[in-house]
């Protein structure tokens, strides 16, 4: 099963939370981990999430996250977990 | 499982430190395009190059999008043009025919550089060697995106001084030909000793005659990396600083080692080597000089630049060959100065001089690389400079190359701009006492003797 590390920063605000969740929800993507700090008010979520019964192409997934971030006022980023095996992992 | 702090490092890596994967180069083998008719082996030529690559570019922005890391470069090397070509070539005007077709398959592709206009000539010139390397100023000139390289020498074989002198002469030549473009075509022309058969990076990219019929070579980058790392050992000992380095060039190799995988997986292409290099950009914290004042210079070009860089060039290659299975082409740390902002403030300042680049390029890759020289230079000088960077090479064992740029009508204290990834340079003075009658003997420079290293 391939992975997918979401990653959300900005400035904290109510809902973010919720509605990168309900989109999420939406696509049929499961949330495998969550963790969440507040660095200096700077709202730092990172997510673990199983995309593989997605029916959209990983590449539209990213836009319309990027996109739902825009919205809210924070950055959303898309990537294959393998990035930071390799790095991080001997 | 990964936890948010090893996410936030990578990324901040990306987005604020200049990480990159420089270059995927696809290798293809031409040979089997060989063939007497030219316009037939044009054609030849023309087909392969746009069948194997045609998925290369999106291929590579495929990449980029699943693990968002910039790929800056899609590019290509070929088998060096001189074998190609041999027996097809008749005129230097012929090989140009084929520069061109190069320069229209680039396009069509979408790659911004294809390597391998290249004569392998370390011990000796065939006919048609000649015929390609003379061709080399008309092809530069009328094209956007050919790179040339040439071959003239190597450790096994020694130094071959008639086409040293030669090159001199082209390198002159190519500036005054590209002369409205700031003699922008030397920028695309390199001069080596010891050259790699898989070299990813241009100018001096060639798919050499021992690869197999494609292969995928991946370039990784990421100096501003390094930098950060170390701002984190300010005055530390030699050990931690060493240590940060390797541990850093570790990470940043396996990147490309992922994205090289990934590449040759989705275009079903062999995966060759990773090149483990620094290569700096223009942008302002990508810059190898800056790791050089990091590490405790207070410009690149003051007394032990030479150490720091041999030190740094070390560390980075045994971080980066813990990362990856096949480690090849040049590997080491770059010092190009118009692609180098720090290097191009060292110049500036005065703190660096021709001299002691050559020093530098004893103890790390490549070598005297995209440096800008008046353009009156004479051509014997060129071929002189040349001669002792191939001479380094040679005894040394390692690869060295000249990328010079006489600036037609331009002197010293006068900048040249070349836009993009090559940067900007101010030009730099070269010693005016002559070695004409040096350069002149013709023949070539023996082999060395390869025992009694003391």
């Amino acid at each position: 099963m391939k992975k997918t590390i979401i990653t959300v920063v900005g400035k904290d605000t109510i809902g973010i939370i919720a509605k990168v969740c309900n989109y999420l929800a939406d696509n049929k993507m499961n949330i495998l981990d969550i963790s969440q700090t507040i660095v200096q008010e700077y709202f730092n979520m990172m997510m673990i999430v199983d995309m593989n019964n997605s029916d959209k192409p990983f590449g539209e997934i990213c836009s319309e996250l990027e996109k739902l971030g825009e919205g809210i006022g924070v950055k959303i980023k898309c990537q294959h977990e393998d990035i930071f095996n390799k790095m991080h992992r001997i | 499982m990964i936890n948010i702090f090893e996410v936030n490092e990578t990324n901040k890596m990306i987005e604020q430190e200049n990480l990159d994967v420089r270059t995927i180069t696809l290798g293809i083998n031409l040979l089997d395009c060989v063939c007497d008719d030219l316009e037939e082996l044009n054609n030849r030529i023309y087909n392969k190059i746009t069948v194997v690559a045609k998925d290369l570019v999106k291929t590579g922005e495929e990449i980029e999008r699943e693990y968002s890391i910039p790929i800056v470069n899609k590019r290509i090397s070929i088998t060096p043009i001189a074998l190609v070509g041999a027996s097809a070539c008749q005129t230097s005007e012929d090989f140009v025919t084929i520069a061109k077709t190069l320069d229209r398959a680039a396009k069509q592709v979408g790659v911004n550089f294809i390597g391998g206009y290249s004569a392998l000539v370390s011990k000796g010139m065939s006919r048609a060697d000649e015929l390609l390397i003379r061709s080399i100023p008309k092809a530069l000139a009328c094209t956007d995106r050919v790179c040339s390289s040439i071959n003239v020498g190597s450790t096994k074989c020694g130094i071959n001084m008639d086409a040293v002198k030669l090159m001199g002469e082209m390198i002159k030549q190519t500036a005054e030909e590209t002369k409205e473009e700031d003699s922008l075509g030397c920028a695309k022309l390199v001069v080596f000793c010891n050259a790699p058969d898989d070299n990813p990076f241009m100018a001096g990219a060639f798919h050499g005659v021992t690869e197999a019929d494609a292969i995928i070579n991946v370039g990784v980058s990421g100096p501003g990396v390094v930098k950060r790392a170390l701002e984190e050992v300010r005055g530390k000992n030699f050990e931690e600083l060493c240590e940060t380095i390797k541990r850093t060039a570790f990470k940043v190799t396996r990147v490309g080692q992922l994205v090289a995988k990934e590449a040759s997986k989705m275009l079903n292409i062999p995966f060759g080597i990773i090149d483990l290099s620094l290569a700096p950009t223009p942008a302002v914290g990508d810059s190898v000089a800056e790791i050089l004042e990091e590490i405790g210079l207070e410009r690149a070009g003051a007394p032990g630049t030479t150490a720091a860089l041999a030190l740094l060039n070390d560390q980075v290659k045994k971080g980066g060959v813990m990362a990856s299975s096949y480690v090849g082409g040049l590997s080491g740390a770059f010092i190009p100065v118009s692609e180098d902002q720090g290097m191009i403030d060292a110049v500036k300042e005065g703190a660096l001089t021709l001299e002691k680049l050559e020093a530098m390029t004893c103890v790390c890759s490549v070598g005297l690389d995209m440096i800008a020289i008046p353009g009156n230079t004479a051509p014997s000088t060129i071929s002189g400079i040349i001669a002792d960077e191939m001479a380094i090479g040679m005894i040394n064992q390692k690869t060295t190359a000249v990328r010079l740029i006489p600036v037609i009508g331009k002197d010293v204290g006068e900048t040249v701009e070349f836009g993009g990834l090559l940067g900007y340079a101010p030009i730099m003075s070269v010693n005016s006492f002559s070695c004409e009658k040096f350069v002149s003997r013709g023949g070539r420079i023996p082999a060395p003797i390869h025992s009694f290293k003391n």
